[in-house]
């Protein structure tokens, strides 16, 4: 089976956002980058595959050379060889067309990528390569399993799960749950010094218009004090939720 | 050219999502001065939406969908946007909706923006605000594509009725084997539990509440605000509760009207996915805890007294 898991490379969730250039571009300064949180989980139930059925695994980022300590790291997790589609991330559309492309040459099974990338939260990239290559899409998985060519697969939904059947190719957006928080993989030492040699290669993009374009970016209005409320005073909170807040 | 809105529905019935992307679909079609069209599929009573500003309904009947399948949707949605020559489509941010938009997209050509937080702030260049950074930054966006699809945040806009009258028509649809690829096996819901995606109220405790074993409290809390149930990761990583109720910004998404947090220390993970609700509440045993910071009321105490006590004059609140 070959696996392509899509790799975003996205601020760490403990990062301080702020903008520059008049706010029309994202701070980077003393930003750390990781891997997406859902794309780490897609990479760890690939490896799962890799190690118990037979697998091969190529990790995908579209996005410029900042991004291949990113795509080191899913090296040195145990991902076979990486590629990099040189080009600068703008929009969901066109990034989906990019990752299209190399789905189609590369002829992969299995599609992993993350229910939404944390930085710009569109949640679509993956069910957008999957009607790009016509593949089977499943959005919001927390469980699959693979026997020969057929995939059993587990999806939340309000208020519960549900059960779905497919076929290979197929394309997954993760989350947790697909794997367990415990069973995350953690590059070693050895993983690390294996990553350097292992191929990585850069492929220029094809031709895809953004479809969309960040014009300026806005931080939220800040926040009013909080009002404290005496412990044994649960009364007055009931009165202000009640009169003042309106929410009960 | 018309304005499309998906009005999503479960079992027959709209969810309330289906009504706010109706209000904001009817003030979009008065901004462009056109009109505006509601697709609903399997949903029997559609007059509902006219109260909202849908002046034409267009209804599909389908027995093949008694289940929700994403590629079957997104094919109907295609072919009624074409139909109605709809330029732009508006939709909610339910789960199966965020299954069936980017497929849209791709079928339509057309630029997509999920978490949109307001009406178009210009037409020419079509420029929507949208929440990005897991509600710590919004962007406005530029839709430069010819069609254009709309994919409106939860509670960000609101319910507003804009009473017209209209017409319901049905549609024939055709559907192919292949829309069917995947198959829905099996369906499983609490029943009778209201989930954090249709909740007015979150109830949510975190690691302070020690155990599993103490969340009888937390669930009657929840009980007599009709509430939803909700955890921090790390309660849900260790199995206190199920996966379903993690909220943060690498959990489900919350906004709520009110959301309270019990024993919740207020990590800037769990704060990212949670400050979309509209009030929050905080009640924790350390004043230092960052979560204050964020809140709009709170409360400094232990949860095993003010949670008992809030329960008893709730009650007593609710039968006056
Ligand atoms: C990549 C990544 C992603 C993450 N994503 C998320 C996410 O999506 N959601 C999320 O929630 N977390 C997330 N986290 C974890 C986050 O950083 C925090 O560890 C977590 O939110 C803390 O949970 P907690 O507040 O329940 O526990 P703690 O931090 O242990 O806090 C417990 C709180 O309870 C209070 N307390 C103790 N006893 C009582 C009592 N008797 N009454 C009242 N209060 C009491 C304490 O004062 C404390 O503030 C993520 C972390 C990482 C690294
Ligand atoms: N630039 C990118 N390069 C590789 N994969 C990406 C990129 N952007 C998004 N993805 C994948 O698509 C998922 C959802 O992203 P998004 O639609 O941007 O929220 C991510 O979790 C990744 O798996």
């Amino acid at each position: 089976m070959k696996i392509l898991v899509c790799i975003s490379h996205v601020p760490d969730t403990t990062s301080k956002i702020n903008f520059t250039d008049n706010d029309t571009k994202f701070d980077i300064n003393g930003v750390q980058f990781v891997i997406n949180p859902y794309d780490e989980f897609c990479l760890t139930r690939a490896m799962w595959f890799k190690e118990k059925q037979g697998a091969t695994i190529t990790v995908l980022n579209v996005g410029n050379a900042t991004t291949e300590p990113t795509l080191r790291k899913a090296l040195a997790i145990g991902a076979d060889d990486a590629i990099r589609v040189n080009i600068e991330p703008k929009d969901g559309l066109s990034v989906a067309k990019q990752i299209a492309a190399v789905v189609e040459t590369g002829n992969y099974d299995l599609v992993l990528a993350g229910r939404e990338s944390i930085d710009y939260n569109g949640g679509m990239v993956p069910g957008m390569v999957a009607s790009l290559v016509n593949y089977n899409f499943v959005n919001g998985c927390v469980g699959v399993e693979i026997e020969g060519n057929s995939a059993i697969l587990v999806r939340e939904i309000d208020g519960g799960n549900e059960t779905l059947s497919s076929t290979l190719p197929l394309v997954i957006a993760g989350q947790k749950g697909i794997v367990e928080e415990k069973d995350l993989r953690i590059p070693n030492m050895r993983g690390i010094m294996m990553a350097r040699q292992k191929p990585l290669q850069v492929v220029e993009p094809v031709f895809a218009a953004n479809a969309t374009e960040v014009l300026s970016y806005q931080k939220p209005a800040p926040k009013g004090a909080v009002k404290l409320v005496d412990a044994d005073n649960i009364d007055e909170l009931i009165n202000l939720l009640h009169n003042e807040a309106k929410v009960i | 050219m018309s304005v499309l809105v998906f009005a999503d529905a479960a079992n027959g019935k709209f969810k309330k999502s289906a009504f706010e992307v109706v209000s904001y679909g009817k003030k979009v079609a008065d901004q462009l001065g056109t009109n505006l069209v509601a697709l609903t599929i399997n949903v029997s009573s559609n007059e509902e939406l006219h109260k909202y500003g849908a002046e034409k309904v267009v209804s599909i009947t389908e027995n093949k969908l008694a289940t929700f399948n994403a590629k079957a949707f997104a094919s109907i949605i295609k072919q009624v946007a074409d139909a109605e020559n709809a330029t732009i489509i508006v939709l909610d941010s339910s789960i199966d909706t965020l299954h069936v938009a980017p497929l849209v997209s791709v079928s339509l050509d057309a630029g997509y923006t999920s978490n949109v937080v307001a009406l178009p702030t210009s037409i020419t260049p079509f420029t929507i605000k949208r929440k990005v950074f897991s509600n710590k930054g919004f962007a406005n966006t530029v839709i430069s594509t010819d069609k254009k699809i709309i994919g409106v945040a939860k509670n960000s806009f609101g319910i507003h009725e804009n009473p017209v009258s209209g017409t319901v028509q049905n549609m024939e649809v055709s559907l192919s084997a292949e829309d069917f690829a995947v198959k829905s096996e099996k369906v499983e819901k609490a029943s009778g539990k209201v989930t954090i995606a249709d909740a007015d109220v979150v109830v949510s405790a975190g690691r302070g509440l020690k155990g599993p074993e103490n969340w009888g409290m937390i669930e009657e809390l929840a009980n007599v605000l009709g509430a939803a149930t909700a955890c921090s990761k790390p309660v849900s990583d260790l199995g206190w509760r199920p996966h379903g109720e993690h909220v943060g910004q690498t959990g489900k998404p919350v906004a709520s009207n009110l959301y309270i947090a019990i024993g919740i220390s207020g990590a800037i993970q769990h704060l990212a996915g949670v400050n979309a609700s509209k009030v929050k509440v905080v009640i924790n045993t350390d004043p230092e805890a960052p979560f204050f910071k964020a809140a709009d009321y709170g409360i400094v105490g232990d949860a095993f007294q003010v949670v008992p006590e809030l329960i008893t004059k709730l009650k007593a609140f609710k039968e006056v």
